[in-house]
Parts: structure tokens; sequence; C-alpha cells
């Protein structure tokens, strides 16, 4: 086992394993959900067809992106449940499903959004915040450990990644007033490693920004997959919404560390950096979308860069050694904040945007400009692939006392009454934070964006037409309706036999395509 | 937090409150009912093919609540299919007779487990191909739950004539490859072209048909064998207590 954890974590560990494998959430741990693979291209995209279409049995949404490797794509199923699925014929090898208590609290469906990888063992946090590693040759529980108490509100949806000899998890139960964390478990032991409290504790110096002792119902949870570099040996990560949602009186202040990116020391767990995007947020903006590392230059001087396309409509770029602010500008609608950041990267609010009891007009609205669709970015371009979204909402401002596993929200939102959101995909140009192009979508989507050294971006629409654009123009070059609503990231790998497919769930079945 | 759904959780709270009846005469309507509905699997609860409902904690159902709902909708990938024709009230009564069954439950059974632990590692070598707690090796199922699952009675035929209890997904099959090569392995899905297999390394290998000139498939033999003659009545007894106390930390 010793040897195959060290062999794994070689080729988990490079910029993207040469086999066509797709070993994390992300592809790479980068996060760039790039595949290097080119057998499907700009020139034969038209003949993609469905190879096969493996059908799950549960009514929840299937927000999962699978992990490929060799030959056998293991993916998670809602609620949290793992199949093993031959890659070339999308037949099931093996299920697991996990038996859970009535009691859990989640706020938006019984979903999880993958497994993590390493050696022997395949790794899914569980919606009663368990972390649980299977055998990936039988998918036999080997070990099973409770991440944190299911009655105070505590959940898991996120997919695990894996750093080393490590799995690095986050929390949800954002809207329950518990305490966010990002915690490391040894991959063979189940041991805790490490654990990073997103809300300080009592005596830190952040809980100055908190009223009061709001921080101890602070929320800032982790529920989307983070990066990790391995130059530098950090992880980052973003964190969720302060509670409760909606009204900040009770905790007034910035609200540290909610809506921020985090930059963890991987061996030790402790902070190096952060950059918080929306001080004292009050509509919900968590800043849980995937960092994208990349070494690239700016300004005339190759720099280590984090890109991050944040819920908030603006887009940053930072040094991810040192944490400095390079870039951040308004690339979707908003009326929230001035238009320019401050020198700092601080955005300036605008008055009476604020949730109020009667409810207060706002762009965008509280799903965001974009959200837990994964990004994408492809080397050869240089772009960033963001799916974006464009709504209004109307905030109200409610009154929550918090109770131990309640909901904890203190207002809601509806959508601006006599709009429909719209979207697009967006190249971003990190260097301008502008987009290069955008393919205009009717309805928003929940789908994520894939870019391949083919040359081509994958996506879904809102309403589950599958997408095949060019990465440099953003022309349509191939579609197929999949019927169903999309809330997943597509994926690329090469099948047993050699071909290359590409993979997304949408509705409640999981699709690959491949080019006959 | 992406979208609020209020009104589902406020459902979800009532039904967890949900509590079958426990008075005679809804007792006894949810006998007749289960006779019908259900004893073709479960036979008596503790004497079925399917799972063992004579006991206190079902796996998949802590509350009443969870009991309906697996009564109405079925457990999917298994073979517990959905209730139909029955009604909301006459699932609460078959889940209130469920209920009562294992409130009559022996809560201890003869035998020793710790010595039938001893002898599930030891004698029987049974850890070879049997995972419990995630230790142990691949070739049966997975027994961390066993006990929870099956009676006492079933446990014990299981070990005596394990063809008498094959379980699904865990049959053998064998191929002749067209090169003369021969595999095997835990049969994990077959198609019209392909074949899916465990081989007894643990690796996963499918196989096209087409390159396959024989296949034979263990559908009513277990690749188990039987141990009734290698443990005496005593030692029987006591494995089949330690079998018993698996139940995982549910």
């Amino acid at each position: 086992m010793k040897i195959l954890l060290a062999l794994s974590t070689a080729a988990l560990l490079s910029a993207q394993a040469p086999s066509g494998d797709w070993l994390h959430f992300q592809g790479n741990p980068q996060g760039h959900r790039f595949s290097p693979l080119k057998q499907i291209n700009k020139t034969n995209a038209s003949r993609l067809k469905l190879a096969w279409a493996m059908q799950i049995d549960k009514t929840d949404k299937f927000e999962a992106s699978p992990i490929a490797d060799n030959g056998i794509l293991y993916v998670s199923e809602p609620p949290s449940d793992v199949s093993a699925i031959e890659s070339r014929s999308g037949k099931v090898l093996w299920r697991y499903k996990r038996v859970l208590p009535d009691s859990v609290a989640y706020c938006c469906g019984r979903v999880n959004r993958g497994v993590a990888k390493l050696g022997d063992l395949v790794f899914i946090g569980t919606l009663d915040a368990h972390l649980v590693a299977l055998d990936a040759a039988t998918g036999h529980v080997v070990w099973d450990v409770e991440m944190a108490d299911i009655k105070k509100g505590y959940s898991s949806t996120v997919a695990p990644l894996i750093v080393k000899d490590k799995v690095i998890i986050g929390s949800a139960g954002g809207e329950f007033g518990v305490r966010g964390y990002i915690a490391a478990y040894e991959a063979k032991t189940g041991k805790q490693a490490w654990r990073l409290y997103t809300v300080p504790s009592a005596g830190d110096k952040a809980t100055e920004t908190w009223l009061g002792d709001s921080y101890k119902y602070g929320s800032a949870t982790t529920w989307v997959t983070g990066s990790y570099d391995p130059s530098t040996n950090l992880i980052f990560w973003g964190t969720g919404n302060p509670g409760p949602d909606w009204k900040g009186d009770k905790r007034r202040g910035d609200n540290l560390y909610s809506d921020s990116i985090l930059a963890i020391d991987a061996d030790t767990g402790k902070m190096k950096w952060y950059f918080q995007f929306t001080p004292h947020d009050v509509h919900d903006w968590d800043a849980t979308q995937v960092p994208v590392l990349v070494d690239e230059m700016w300004k005339g001087k190759m720099r280590k860069l984090v890109l991050f396309a944040n819920r908030n409509a603006f887009y940053y770029v930072f040094d991810r050694e040192t944490g400095e602010y390079l870039l951040g500008k308004q690339y979707v609608r908003q009326t929230w904040a001035q238009p320019e950041l401050d020198a700092k990267g601080r955005p300036v609010r605008l008055p009476n945007t604020a949730p109020t009891p009667n409810g207060t007009v706002v762009y965008p609205n509280s799903p965001g400009a974009t959200n837990f669709q994964a990004p994408s970015y492809s080397p050869q371009t240089k772009l960033h692939y963001v799916m974006t979204r464009d709504e209004g909402g109307v905030f109200y401002s409610g009154d929550d006392t918090y109770k131990e596993g309640s909901w904890y929200l203190a207002g809601r939102f509806v959508s601006k009454p006599g709009e429909e959101a719209t979207g697009a995909i967006k190249a971003m140009d990190f260097t301008t934070g502008k987009a290069k192009w955008e393919y205009a979508l009717s309805g928003a989507s929940w789908s994520g964006v894939l870019s391949t050294a083919g040359g081509l971006v994958f996506a879904a629409t809102g309403d589950g037409d599958m997408l095949a654009l060019d990465d440099t123009t953003g022309k349509l070059l191939w579609r197929f309706p999949m019927g169903g609503k999309a809330f997943a990231n597509p994926i690329s790998y090469l099948a047993a036999d050699g071909k290359q497919h590409v993979a997304i769930a949408c509705g409640h079945t999981l699709f690959s395509f491949t080019v006959e | 937090m992406r979208l609020t759904i209020l009104a589902l959780w406020c459902a979800l709270a009532l039904s967890a409150q949900m509590k079958a009846p426990t008075d005679e005469a809804s007792l006894r309507e949810g006998l007749k009912l289960y006779q019908f509905h259900c004893s073709f699997c479960h036979g008596k609860g503790d004497d079925g093919m399917a799972a063992n409902l004579v006991t206190p904690n079902l796996v998949h159902a802590p509350t009443d609540a969870s009991l309906v709902n697996i009564i109405r909708n079925g457990i999917g990938g298994t073979d517990m299919p959905p209730a139909l024709g029955m009604s909301e009230q006459e699932m609460l009564m078959v889940a209130g007779y469920v209920r009562s069954l294992g409130r009559t439950a022996p809560t201890s059974i003869a035998g020793d487990a710790a010595k039938g632990k001893a002898l599930y590692l030891g004698k029987g070598g049974c850890a070879g191909c049997h995972m419990v707690d995630g230790k142990g090796g691949r070739s049966g199922p997975d027994l961390t739950l066993i006990g929870a699952m099956r009676s006492p009675g079933n446990l014990r035929t299981s070990i005596v004539d394990p063809n008498a209890s094959m379980v699904g997904g865990w049959s053998m099959v064998h191929l002749t490859l067209k090169s003369g090569q021969k595999v095997s392995g835990i049969r994990l899905n077959e198609d019209n072209f392909h074949v899916s297999l465990r081989d007894g390394k643990g690796k996963i290998q499918t196989i096209a048909k087409a390159e396959a000139v024989k296949i034979d498939r263990d559908l009513t033999r277990s690749s188990m064998p039987a141990y009734g003659k290698v443990f005496s009545e005593d030692e029987m007894t006591d494995l089949i207590a330690y079998l018993f106390s698996l139940r995982g930390a549910l």
C-alpha cells in the first residue's frame, strides 16, 4: 500500500497525468479543469456522439464530477453514494450506498460534488459530515470518521482534494450557523492531521471583526474544492458567507474570514495569507469558487498567480506567494459597489444596497455572478473560462435567533420579478480582467466548464444542451440535447480502448461522449 | 447557499416526527398487510431471503418515517421494491407491525462472540475473503453490518451451505480467451458485449465477449466453500454469535 500511495502521489502532483486519467476534481491540483487530450479537436468535434449513458436511481440533483483512473470512473451519486463505472461502456462495477440518518440538515438539496482517489482508496465526504475511505476494487468501507456533529447543522458535499498523503476536505452548513473549517486527514488511516477554522476562536484578533460573540455562529463554510500548489506547498481554498446570511446588524464588522481566499500551509494547516473579497457580506455571496493557479508573465515578470472569478461580480488576480492584490475588475453586471475597487482591492459599497424588511433590489442576485460552476484554464490560450449568470434579486431582511442545528438566515431573497436569469460562458483574459469572447446563454446554467488541448471548450446550458465551442473564438462547433438540468462539471479521459471521452452528469444521468 | 427550500425542510421536519401505531387493532391489520405484501421475501421476519426485520435497529430505517419511506419507495439498487396499492395509513400499520417484531427481538443469542471472533480470524480464515470494519479480503461480501442484515438462522445456512444463500454481485465467471488464456473472477457486470470481473488480485478487468471462446458462470455455486465440517457445533454457535454482533456503529 505504501508503494502504491507513493507512486500515485507522484502522478497526482504532476501538472497533468500523462495517461489521460482525470485524477482530481479539477483534473490537476492547480484547479485548471484542462485536459491535455486532443483526439477530439476542432476538426472532428462536429462528429461527437454519445458513447453511453448511466442513469442513477435517485431524484436528487446530480452535481458530481467524476474521477477517471486506469479505465474506471469513480463518481458520487446523491445523496452520498459512490459508483465505480467501466469508462468505455458506462457499466457499473460496484456501488457504495450510504445509510443516512433522517435528521441531517442541508440547505440546497442532498447533493455531493465528487470523490477523490489515492492509491487503492476512494474518498467521499458524506451528507452526515463523515469522511469515508472505500476500497477502490470493491467499494467496501476501509475507514469512516466523523468530521463534525450533524446536530449542529454540519454536512459535507465537497469533493475532497488529495495533497501528498492527505485528504483535504471542507465543510457545509453555512445556513445553520456552524463554524466553517478546512481539514486534512491521513489518507491511510483517517486520522486528522490538522484543522483550520474559517472563523476565529475566542481571543483571536479576528474576533474584533465580529460584533460581540457573533463569530461563534459565523459559518464561512468551504463547500467547493480548492487548489494546491506544489511549488509553494500552499493550499488555496475559498470560504462562504457569514451567518446569518441576510441581516448584518448582529454581526457588524468585516466578519473574517468569510467570503475570502485562504492560503494554507499544506503540512501544518496554518494560514499564510488571506484576502477577503466581500467584507461584511449581506447577500450570501460565498467565495467558494475554485482558485486557478498559473505561472505566467505579469507586467513583464514571471509570477506565480491566483485567478479568481468571484460570486460578487468582480474578477481578481493575486500573487500567490505573498497574497499581493494585483487586479480586480467588474466582469458581470452589479449594482452594490462602485465599479472600481479601491487600491487594496476592497469594494466601495453603495448606500441602500443592504436587505431591508420591504426588499432591496440588487444585482447580482444571491446565486451571484458565478457560483459552484467549476472554471477552466487553458495553458494554450491562456484564457480563464467562467460560467457566469446575470440576474437581479430582491433581498429581504428578517429576524432569526441562533438555535443549534436550525436555519440561521435572518431574511430571504427572490429573483427580481419580471426578469429571467441569463448567462454566458466568458473567456476571461486575466491580464485585463475583461472577456476576450463570450457565448451568451438564454437562461443561466449551473454547469462548469472544461477546456482541452484539442482547442475546445465544453459546458452545458441550463436546460441541458451539451456544447463544444472553439476555445479562441467561442464559436459553437457541436451540441447535444441531454434533456435535463445540468448542475455538474465536464471532464475528459482516455477509456480502456484508448479513445478520448468527454463526460458530464445532467439530469439523473452521467453522459459520456466520444468521436467515432 | 444556492436555493432556499424552506418548504421541503418543514415537510422533512414534520415527517421525522411520524409515529407508527402500536395499538393491537393496528398491529393485527399490519400483520395481515405484511403477510400479503412482505412475507414472500421477508418470511416471518427473520427467516426469509431478504433482510432480517426481527431487530430493534433496522439499518435502513432508524425512524418510523424512514421505514414508511422505504415501504413507499423501496430501496433503489436493491431487490426491495416499492409497495403497490397501500394507503399511507396502511403503510404506517405495516411499519408498526415491523417495529413490533423488533421489540421482541432477543437481546442476545447463544454462543460466545469473543470466541467466535477468534475462530473467524483463525481457524476459519474468514478475513482472507471478507472485510469487517475495513480490514480483510475482497473476495466476498463486506460483513461489517451483517448482524443487522441477517438472522442467526440465515447466517448458519450461509456458512454450512453457501450455495443456498447466494448474494447478488458475488458469483464467479470463468472465461477462456481466443489466445487460450483463462481469466476468472467475481462477475461485476455483463452485457451483450463485455464481461467485467474482479480477479483474484483485486484487479478489475473488462473483456470483450468477442475475445472469449468460452464463458462459464457459477450462478448457483458460491465461490465460498462449505464450512459445516470445519467447525464443531459449539464453534459454529460461537461464530454465529460473533457475526450476529456485527452491526457497525448504527
